[in-house]
């Protein structure tokens, strides 16, 4: 491989380990607000126990998300000098304020984690709510990057010079509003069902105490009622990103969906692979005009084909599927999340074992569905790294090798992934739920005495 | 470029002269706090461990975001610099990187699961202490000795770097700098914590490393002479900056045996103060002979800088999130750094 392609390599990979853990960190410090304002709104002390234990989690996982995070921030920087040579030019302004999000969430972050006992209860809630802030603004102006590739304004290159520069056309380009949406949407989506995954996986090993059931139902239903709501939005924004898609990047919208042939009454392909030398996606289940309506609401519009668009400019044809994937995991995890809340809300019955056994995986699909999702877009723009603007070879280090700091990049992701999920179950094995339960807020500052460093949470890092 | 007045770039290297300078006072601290905190984890001295972690647990995030506020800003003010910066630095770099994931994620780890504490405490600590003294080592990279010119555009001669003695007169002083700062903060900080036998270990340290770290600052400026013969001649030309420099030091360390009252000895908070003024001082002797050049000869800070209106945007933008951000530094300082209940937990 050339040192493009495995810039890419590397690059792609390390964003894909930094989205993990990254979108955790944007989607549980919404459930922590949550449970914090349900326990002061209903006084029941097991949102607070919520609340206290996704904390610790969270604590855990920003350990590593903020040292990938550090490392994607510095490598976007040198695999790809020649995009930051226009970035710092024309849309250096969302990195540098996220910088103040990133203060905001560190500050608040310790001090909710290690100062919560010296602090008033409106000023715990305060500090949660701006943890939560922080990490969703950061995840808003990182896209606001990555929307202004896809969509590019605010500039003209002329014989590879920068010129007619507007900073703020570039931060409010085209797909910027409706990109933002669709990723905070997903990200609190993604908190939800990791808890989902929890409370279902506890409820169906079975074995618990009527108490510590009925605290786990109660996240159960929380989290379904929140990851229902989000995944309705992401579907409905996910929506109009197409039709975004359809405006402003008709490349990727016909490689999503295996369209050769410029037409209208586009059918839509699900599942399948597409094949070149046939000109279509063989093996996919077709629904008639579907595509033209998710393209601009009406059966008659026209959509474009791949064969529009010279042959070295079409994104590669397997991102067909990733688009499955996502679209998928979004109709399933909505289709799940009602269908479970009816079920105990409506029917009043107890969970079936089944459903159970399927909210175990939510979590993990919502990964996916994350995966997914950044991969085709960011896969789909290719050959170019800013849309019609800068190939992708233009934006590349020049000759290094790379292949030994990919190979170490690598082992570094997978160890880091086996210690984490290590280190997670073996704090939560330490630290079972049920004596919190039994002794919920005692008083703040004698818990975990002995512990260095300890507040109220002190086992927790932050 | 055109339209564009020189003070613009000199004003841009200075901001990123003065974060570099922040972060590198703070990650000093973060860094060799951890590895005090490790080095008396076990022994006697546990006391002083506890209080380094102490001051730990709430900071690290804040000042890892310090680095990553370095590096957004060097590449929003120096743009076009990334092409040579990104060639000369890419494997340093993300040897740093990877180093730096392990101490982090270890760090956090170690709280969560007790029984390897230990082990994890001694992997952090110690890849926590290689990082400044890698990030020292890079400086050599930008006086110009050891780049080779390629067709591809300029690469490092990793050979002849480090056969050079002048990197691991860097590495030495990156090592002794950031030791000898962690345990002059950790001194001022169990001050503040009324814990004198804490203190009492790091005044200890802080006595054997002070002379340490300017007889290594020494060896760096000898070294340099073979590779970098411009930058030697311009140093020599800041001989009052470095003669305020060593004063200040000389005027810090004795703080440490001044009487401090009711018996205690040393006043720690002056010797940080005075300590840091002398980085400071000697940074900017440094920053002014190293001045145009972002790396010598082949990038100047005109070369690399970008166009006046985005720098306009980038000061305003600064500024105001600077103000906005000053009240949540405040109420951190203070709950962190001035508590009482904060500092003197069992
Ligand atoms: C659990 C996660 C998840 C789920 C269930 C969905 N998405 Fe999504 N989608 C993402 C997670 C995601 C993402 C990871 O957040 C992306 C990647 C880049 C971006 O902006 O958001 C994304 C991008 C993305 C794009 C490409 C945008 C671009 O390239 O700029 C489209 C067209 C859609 N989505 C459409 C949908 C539709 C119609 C869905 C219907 C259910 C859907 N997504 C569910
Ligand atoms: C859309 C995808 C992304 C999301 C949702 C996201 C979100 C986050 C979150 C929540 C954190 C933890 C913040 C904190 O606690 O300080 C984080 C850290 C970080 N992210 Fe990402 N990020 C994304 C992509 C990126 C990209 C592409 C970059 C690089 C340009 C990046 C750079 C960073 C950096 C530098 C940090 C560390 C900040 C620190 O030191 O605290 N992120 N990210
Ligand atoms: C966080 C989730 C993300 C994932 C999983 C992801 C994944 C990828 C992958 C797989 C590639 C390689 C594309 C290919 O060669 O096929 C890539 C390229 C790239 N991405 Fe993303 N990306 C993410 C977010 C972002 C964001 C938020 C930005 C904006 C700052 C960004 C900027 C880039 C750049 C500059 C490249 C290299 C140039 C290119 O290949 O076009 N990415 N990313």
């Amino acid at each position: 491989m050339g040192t493009t392609e495995m810039a890419r390599a590397l690059f792609g990979t390390s964003m894909a380990f930094h989205i993990i853990f990254s979108t955790l960190g944007v989607g549980l410090p919404f459930m922590i607000v949550i449970a914090e304002i349900l326990f002061h709104w209903k006084k029941d002390r097991d949102y607070a126990v919520l609340a206290k234990r996704w904390t610790r989690g969270f604590g855990i996982l920003l350990g590593v998300a903020i040292p990938s995070g550090t490392i994607v921030g510095v490598m976007l920087a040198l695999l790809w000098p020649g995009f930051m040579e226009i970035v710092g030019q024309v849309i250096a302004l969302p990195f540098q304020v996220e910088i103040w999000a990133f203060f905001l969430e560190a500050l608040f972050m310790a001090i909710y984690v290690y100062a919560a006992d010296r602090l008033s209860p409106v000023m715990r809630i305060v500090s949660v709510v701006l943890v939560a802030v922080g990490a969703s603004a950061s995840a808003v102006l990182i896209t606001d990057a990555h929307a202004w590739m896809n969509t590019p304004r605010g500039f003209q290159l002329v014989n590879g010079q920068v010129t007619d520069i507007h900073p703020w056309a570039a931060v409010f380009n085209p797909s910027f509003f409706i990109t933002s949406m669709h990723v905070l949407s997903t990200a609190y989506l993604t908190g939800a069902f990791a808890v989902t995954s929890i409370a279902a996986y506890k409820l169906l090993r079975g074995k618990l105490e009527e108490r510590e059931a009925a605290y786990h139902r109660k996240a159960l239903m929380l989290s379904l009622i929140i990851g229902g709501a989000m995944a309705l939005l992401s579907s409905a924004n996910g929506h109009s990103t197409a039709q975004m898609l359809h405006h402003h990047q008709p490349e990727k919208l016909a490689a999503a969906e295996g369209l050769f042939e410029t037409t209208a009454y586009a059918p839509l392909s699900i599942g399948g692979w597409t094949v070149e030398s046939e000109q279509r996606v063989r093996g996919g289940i077709e629904i008639p005009w579907a595509l033209s309506f998710l393209a601009g609401n009406r059966f008659d519009t026209v959509v474009k084909g791949l064969n529009e668009f010279p042959r070295d400019t079409w994104p590669p044809l397997y991102v067909h599927t990733l688009f499955n994937l996502m679209v998928g995991i979004g109709v399933f995890l909505m289709a799940l999340a009602f269908g479970a809340i009816f079920w105990r809300a409506w029917l009043k019955r107890p969970y079936p074992r089944w459903l159970l056994a399927l909210g175990t995986i939510t979590g993990p699909l919502s990964i996916v569905g994350i995966e997914t999702g950044w991969i085709f877009s960011c896969t789909g723009r290719q050959p170019w790294t800013i849309y019609h603007i800068q190939r992708t070879a233009e934006a590349a280090i020049h000759a290094q090798s790379l292949a030994g700091l990919f190979v170490l990049f690598v082992s570094l992701y997978a160890f880091l992934l086996v210690v984490t999920i290590f280190v997670m179950r073996f704090y939560f094995h330490r630290h079972p739920v049920a004596p919190e339960l039994q002794h919920p807020l005692e008083a703040p500052a004698s818990l975990h005495k002995k512990r260095i460093g300890g507040g109220r949470l002190g086992g927790s890092p932050a | 470029m055109s339209g564009l007045s020189p003070d613009d770039a000199t004003i841009g290297i200075l901001i990123i002269g003065v974060l570099l300078f922040t972060y590198s006072i703070l990650g000093s601290i973060d860094f060799g706090a951890g590895f005090w905190a490790m080095l008396y984890g076990r022994g006697r001295e546990t006391r002083a461990s506890e209080l380094a972690n102490r001051y730990l647990s709430p900071t690290w995030k804040v000042t890892n975001v310090f680095l990553v506020l370095f590096v957004v800003a060097l590449v929003g003010f120096f743009p076009r610099a990334m092409y040579v910066l990104a060639s000369l630095l890419l494997v340093p770099v993300c040897l740093v990187l990877i180093l730096l994931t392990v101490r982090s994620t270890f760090m956090v780890f170690a709280y969560s699961a007790d029984k390897y504490r230990g082990l994890l405490r001694v992997v952090s600590g110690i890849t926590g202490m290689l990082i400044p003294a890698l990030l020292v080592s890079v400086l050599p990279t930008t006086l110009g000795g050891f780049i080779v010119m390629t067709p591809d555009g300029p690469q490092l001669d990793y050979g002849r770097l480090l056969s050079s003695p002048t990197e691991y007169a860097h590495l030495a002083f990156g090592f002794a700098s950031e030791l000898f700062l962690a345990a002059l903060f950790l001194a001022d900080y169990a001050r503040e914590a009324e814990d004198e036998a804490a203190y009492a270990v790091y005044r200890r340290a802080s006595l054997l490393l002070g002379p340490l770290t300017l007889m290594t600052a020494v060896l760096v400026t000898y070294t340099m002479v073979p590779e970098a013969q411009w930058i030697v001649a311009k140093l020599e030309r800041q001989v009052p900056l470095f003669g305020l420099s060593v004063a200040a030091f000389a005027l810090g360390y004795t703080a440490l045996f001044w009487h401090a009252g009711g018996g205690r000895i040393g006043r720690p908070r002056l010797a940080i103060v005075l300590v840091i003024a002398q980085y400071a001082s000697a940074s900017f002797a440094y920053g002014r002979a190293h001045y145009p050049y972002i790396v010598y000869p082949i990038m100047t800070i005109e070369e690399g800088f970008t166009n006046k209106l985005m720098f306009q945007s980038l000061l305003i933008g600064y500024t105001l999130g600077a103000l906005v951000m000053v009240p949540s530094f405040i109420l951190f300082w203070r709950l962190f750094l001035k508590d009482k209940r904060y500092l003197r937990q069992e």
